[in-house]
């Protein structure tokens, strides 16, 4: 029997039994185009969290105050347990090291931020006016902070732009009075709105944060300031030289931050933009791996689906085969006509899986989910795979049954009518 | 052509024993219509299986043209059954949702046969269903459904039909119009026919007639003298 009598028959038996067919296809379906769909969810998300690294500057070195220094997170209390300040950012800035571009400081607490009737709940950055240029943040409209702000120590704001969307609709913000209430409430200071920032994409912080210089607040808040007159800081950011060796650079500044805090063991972290990408793609990898399983598991279901339709469909065609049997038909001839039709079915389900795998995956790309944006990324070697495996599978689960059908007595098969 | 020479078939059911064939010898030659009679249980059926290659003998030979066939492997028995005989059953053994067409084509796929369809058209007209070839079981009568089971079994040229109860499902008239299809094949194509039933009007067809009970031959009315030497002198 040639291969194309055996498609032919493989075809007619599929037609045959439309629903049966339908609902074998279904499981196969649903399990291809769960694996591509979850393993480009999966792989979105680490583009997503990689681009949102990547989106924080180029080449930064981010240094905060260790753990065990900031038991309890959140802006207001880190800083009363920081053991970082703005000295310590100005003596890495000072040192004369070639391999570093620039280094800024900052405060972040949270406020709320009102002008007029509209207020929001924003994240404050007290911060300098070299910021916007670490962290490659572009002014829409008005300026970022600028460096003779930060010698007057200005009560100044630059707003990022769901901030400024939130509290100034329809009106032009710059020159506009924002007051910012700090410690729940117990400190309101009138700013002035210099600038907004362009919109960043991702799910970047920078739309909800309030720039200030954090010279304008030192003034007013003389907590700030440790016994010694440091001023506090929560974070230094490090801009390395594009090319310069960041590990070696981090070894520089740890060093350095040691021999000022007269300590032996760190009571800071310090890390690198490859740090958080390295940890970053091993939690998405991990997604993507746990997606993955669980559209491998209902890919599994649907082989098992076709193994089961096999079955059932020798056990029903015991005349058919033993027709076929008395008209010449081999025991390899059996075999072939339900392997082909397994794999007919399978890979059948599997185009169908790719095309709706595929479609749902073009469409969930850049649609919000909540208030997070979801990012996929179709990957050839998921559809190669998923396509495989129900190929695969299909073969598999066509061959047991179709060696029950080679078993099946052709005389008791035709005495079954 | 064909030659069973002291085949022995003994089924086993729980702890009894039944012999279906005890010891049968029978020749037939090309060309003949023979009608093989019995009540159920008497071997008939067990014999026309291992003519047929649908079963195999556990003592004996069977020779066809010459050709021990009781030793063949499932691969070779299933290609030689495929060429060198054609099955009609009692109840038709027509594949569902196929055309008459496709039935009596679907042993010659199996035999990669080209010309597929021209043959098969050809056999359907030879039992006169030249416009029935297009109808699918359903659309068929009992009777025409019989003739597609007949074509089928013609459209390999085999060396013999093998039909098991042909009429056994159809009406008396129609019984007679597929006993005379079958009939004329003998006569004007000298074609050779094993006929299996357990009615003496349609054993009538036949030229000859071979009685059995209890798995043995008790009456064969018109057995080749070699076929009767081998009985006289069993050869095991």
């Amino acid at each position: 029997m040639s291969m194309l009598d055996a498609l032919r028959i493989a075809v007619r038996a599929i037609v045959a039994n439309r629903l049966r067919s339908l609902l074998t296809l279904l499981g196969l379906v649903i399990g291809v185009s769960s694996v591509i769909a979850l393993i480009a969810v999966g792989q979105g998300t680490q583009k997503g969290v990689s681009d949102q690294i990547r989106g924080l500057g180029t080449d930064l070195i981010f240094i905060e105050p260790s753990a065990a220094a900031t038991t309890q997170q959140g802006g207001t209390t880190a800083l009363f347990t920081t053991t970082l300040t703005q000295a310590d950012a100005y003596a890495i800035a000072a040192n004369g090291n070639p391999a570093i571009s620039a280094v800024t400081s900052h405060i972040t607490g949270d406020v709320q931020a009102i002008a007029g009737a509209n207020n929001v709940g924003a994240e404050s950055v007290f911060t300098s006016s070299n910021y916007a240029e670490v962290r490659d943040l572009e002014v829409a409209v008005g300026s970022f902070i600028a460096p003779q702000h930060d010698d007057a120590g200005s009560l100044v704001a630059v707003l990022g732009s769901r901030v400024a969307e939130t509290l100034y609709p329809g009106v032009d913000p710059i020159g506009q009075e924002v007051r910012l209430s700090f410690l729940a409430g117990r400190v309101v200071f009138a700013f002035t709105v210099i600038g907004v920032l362009q919109e960043v994409g991702g799910v970047a912080d920078a739309n909800d944060q309030v720039f200030v210089p954090i010279t304008g607040l030192a003034n007013r808040f003389r907590f700030l300031y440790t016994p010694t007159g440091d001023l506090r800081v929560t974070q230094i950011d490090v801009q390395a030289t594009p090319g310069a060796d960041t590990e070696e650079l981090k070894q520089q500044v740890t060093d350095l931050l040691l021999f000022r805090h007269n300590r032996t063991d760190p009571d800071f972290t310090i890390e690198s933009q490859d740090d958080l990408l390295d940890a970053a793609s091993e939690v998405a990898n991990t997604l993507s791996i746990l997606l993955g399983v669980v559209g491998g598991i209902s890919l599994l279901v649907g082989g098992i689906g076709v193994m089961n339709i096999m079955l059932v469909s020798v056990t029903e065609r015991t005349r058919e085969i033993g027709i076929r049997r008395a008209v010449g038909a081999t025991a390899k001839d059996i075999v072939n006509q339900f392997v082909t039709e397994a794999l007919a079915l399978s890979v059948f389900g599997g185009i169908i899986g790719i095309v709706i795998g595929v479609v749902a995956s073009l469409l969930v790309d850049g649609r919000q989910l909540g208030d997070q944006e979801m990012t996929t990324v179709i990957q050839a070697w998921s559809i190669a795979a998923a396509f495989g495996v129900s190929a695969g599978v299909g073969l598999l689960s066509g061959i047991y049954p179709a060696w029950r059908a080679t078993v099946v007595d052709p005389i008791a098969a035709l005495r079954n009518e | 052509m064909i030659r069973l020479d002291s085949v022995r078939k003994t089924f086993t059911t729980g702890d009894t024993q039944i012999h279906a064939l005890d010891g049968v010898s029978l020749e037939i030659e090309r060309g003949e219509f023979v009608a093989i009679m019995g009540q159920s249980g008497s071997g008939k059926s067990t014999m026309m299986n291992i003519i047929g290659l649908l079963d195999r003998p556990d003592e004996g030979a069977y020779l066809l043209s010459g050709q021990n066939v009781a030793t063949l492997n499932e691969h070779a028995r299933a290609r030689l059954r495929g060429t060198a005989f054609g099955f009609v059953f009692q109840s038709y053994s027509l594949l569902p949702r196929m055309s008459a067409l496709e039935q009596v084509e679907l042993p010659l796929i199996y035999q990669g046969v080209r010309d597929r369809r021209r043959r098969a058209a050809e056999a359907l007209v030879r039992v006169g269903l030249a416009d029935r070839i297009g109808h699918r079981p359903t659309q068929l009568s009992g009777g025409e459904q019989q003739r597609v089971a007949i074509a089928r079994s013609l459209v390999v040229d085999p060396l013999v039909v093998l039909a098991d109860e042909p009429t056994g499902a159809l009406d008396t008239a129609t019984g007679h119009e597929v006993m005379t299809l079958l009939s004329d094949l003998v006569d004007q194509h000298g074609m050779t026919i094993i006929l299996v039933t357990h009615e003496p009007e349609v054993a009538a067809f036949a030229d000859r007639t071979v009685r059995m009970r209890d798995g043995q031959i008790i009456e064969d009315t018109g057995a080749s003298s070699d076929a009767n030497a081998s009985r006289a002198e069993p050869t095991t």
